[in-house]
């Protein structure tokens, strides 16, 4: 009998000797291994946290040292972080995205080289834009403008402050911006763009006319995953911005302010007595893992409609 | 229809409008280039300011120091002591023990999983493991040290009778669980953009389904899959807050793995914050940055080489 492998040759000689049973239940048994750890982290973190968390909890400051009151001023401060990041991010991503797809030619070498740029902004480790952000922003631009416009006076913009941290983290969360914009984009139906241009619209009132608000979903989910991914960074707030304990909320852009990621940091590795800020701790990593779950689950929904609707296009 | 009427505008406004986005696409091309600069420039002191030279070189950087006379060199990194000790070795050795255990960890799974996903999963269960992929790469990594620093440590402390709770084991299993999703994805990507003509093919010469996946998919896919590799070890060096919080930071020369380390990431997080301002400290830390930097450039590079290869393959194959 002729085995049909042996007519391939050279290596692919098949034989059915084993059967599919082993490898099949190994990688099987790696996705079992991954969902049991998913399952136990966030198993042990709600259960541990959920006592915690009730209406004092989130709507008052800290007290006694982190050990009892909330973590308002946390929350507070992640909010209006990320509120100014996604004011700085959304609008260059966006028109990043355009730029790409509507002005230059997608082999053109200046193509090329900003996609080579996202692509290894993307890559740079947190800390690393923490330094830059300690390095440009609050040494040469806030140090810049303090010994230009207050000199006699102390640090005002060349100190830790919101306003730095923010644009470090819309520094680091722009790929995720521009990336899930272009998805949006090419979900576009060509023709509804040329349509625009047959009519006589003009390169602008094309694209704010017909592909901003057709790649709406798109932005607005690269929007929700820089909020999600900005939220729950450390590493790049640490240097420029977030504080330890603050007894006023930031007001100003040049405030300092507390972060819950931060905040969970600071608990976990330099509270005194760890069993007794427990309760608080777990209840602020619950806060924190909810939102950012929250964030990516509307996300997910939004990006797997237009997927569908990619689908059904091609 | 009324809103889809034209008005001819005016030209300046269509160049000033191009202008403007122009401007906005080079953010990114500016940001990396200033993170560059910004970087190297703090770091610059090291090789040429006399007066730090007399505190730190890239020489006692590197090789081992007769710190104090009549005792054997050694690489130590003590940056406050009264001899200032910025030894890079051995911060080097406990950046790559806590980055190999995690690889050790992370990539069986990560890859045995995505195998799985592309090549045996039916609809259903896929739709399971990919939420479940995404949701573990949604963990902040502040939430994955919290968790290694108060439950894993604890359990591995148990596990192996540990005298101290924080070590390398510890950190390279939570930097794994948070470099498993990225493996996944683009290994998978990878399997999953392998032509259906090769697996047909395949099938036709009488192949099983585990045979096609081991002799057909796997080695088409075995750039993409590299690459998820690689860029998981990237991400592995860099990552901070994990290995800050639950590797003990100690810096320990050992192959033992249930010593404490100390990684170049969390040296600066750790030190960042106390440091005189142009101090040769100061510029050492920005010395470890800019190798981190460097380090995640090429890896990024070699990351996209592998999957622009692996693009072009298909691609043409298919034609």
């Amino acid at each position: 009998m002729i085995d049909a492998g042996q007519i391939a040759g050279n290596g692919l000689d098949f034989k059915p000797k084993i059967q599919g049973n082993i490898p099949r239940g190994l990688t099987l048994l790696a996705v079992i291994i991954i969902i049991m750890i998913l399952t136990i982290i966030l198993g042990n973190i709600v259960y541990n946290g959920v006592g915690t968390i009730n209406w004092e909890f989130l709507s008052h400051p800290p007290e006694n040292g982190m050990e009892s009151g909330g973590i308002f001023p946390a929350i507070f401060g992640t909010v209006f972080l990320v509120i100014l990041m996604v004011i700085a991010v959304i609008p260059v991503g966006v028109f990043t995205a355009i730029y790409l797809h509507e002005y230059t030619s997608p082999v053109s070498r200046l193509t090329r080289l900003i996609r080579v740029a996202i692509n290894n902004l993307a890559g740079v480790p947190s800390i690393v834009f923490g330094l830059f952000g300690l390095g440009f922003f609050i040494a040469f631009i806030g140090g810049g403008l303090d010994s230009i416009f207050y000199k006699s006076e102390g640090p005002v913009w060349g100190q830790p402050a919101i306003i730095w941290a923010s644009l470090t983290l819309a520094l680091l969360t722009l790929p995720v911006v521009i990336i899930s914009t272009e998805e949006a984009i090419r979900t576009i139906p060509r023709e509804l763009i040329e349509a625009s241009y047959a009519l006589g619209g003009t390169k602008l009132q094309t694209i704010f006319r017909i592909i901003i608000p057709q790649a709406l979903p798109g932005i607005l989910t690269g929007s929700i995953l820089a909020v999600s991914r900005g939220a729950g960074e450390v590493a790049p707030i640490m240097f420029t911005g977030a504080a330890y304990y603050l007894p006023y909320l930031p007001s100003k852009l040049n405030d300092q302010f507390m972060e819950m990621g931060y905040h969970i940091f600071v608990m976990a590795t330099q509270s005194p007595d760890i069993e007794a800020t427990k309760p608080i701790l777990y209840g602020t990593v619950l806060v924190l893992l909810i939102l950012t779950f929250m964030l990516n689950f509307i996300a997910i929904y939004l990006r797997s409609g237009m997927r569908r609707r990619r689908a059904s296009l091609q | 229809m009324k809103e889809l009427k034209f008005k001819p505008k005016s030209r300046l406004w269509e160049f000033l409008g191009e202008k403007f986005i122009a401007v906005n696409a080079f953010v990114a091309l500016i940001a990396i280039i200033l993170i560059f600069i910004f970087i190297f420039k703090e770091a610059v002191p090291i090789l040429t300011d006399p007066e730090i030279q007399e505190e730190v070189t890239l020489e006692k950087m590197v090789f081992k120091q007769e710190f104090y006379e009549g005792r054997d060199a050694k690489w130590s990194w003590q940056p406050n002591s009264e001899v200032p000790k910025y030894s890079l070795f051995a911060l080097f050795i406990g950046t790559l023990k806590a980055a190999i255990i995690a690889m050790f960890f992370a990539v069986p799974l990560g890859i045995g999983a995505a195998i799985y996903s592309s090549e045996f999963a039916g609809k259903r269960i896929r739709e399971i493991i990919k939420p479940v992929i995404e949701l573990l790469a949604g963990i902040p990594s502040v939430v994955l040290g919290f968790f290694a620093l108060i439950i894993l440590a604890t359990f591995l402390q148990n596990l192996f009778g540990l005298t101290f709770r924080l070590n390398a084991l510890n950190a390279g299993i939570a930097l794994g669980i948070a470099i498993i999703p990225i493996i996944f994805t683009v290994a998978e990507d990878a399997m999953t953009s392998v032509p259906r003509s090769l697996r047909e093919a395949a099938t036709a010469l009488g192949a099983n389904q585990w045979q096609v996946s081991l002799t057909v998919v796997l080695p088409a896919a075995l750039p993409g899959i590299s690459a998820g590799v690689v860029l998981g070890f990237g991400r592995a060096i860099g990552e901070t807050m994990i290995v800050l919080m639950a590797s003990g930071n100690a810096a320990i020369i050992s192959a033992n793995f249930l010593d404490s380390v100390r990684t170049f990431s969390a040296t600066i997080a750790a030190e960042l914050a106390e440091v005189v301002f142009g101090s040769g400290h100061y510029s050492v830390l920005f010395f470890i940055g800019s190798l981190l930097f460097a380090f995640t450039f090429i890896i990024n590079f070699s990351g996209d080489i592998l999957l622009t290869r692996i693009k072009s393959k298909f691609q043409g194959k298919m034609n």
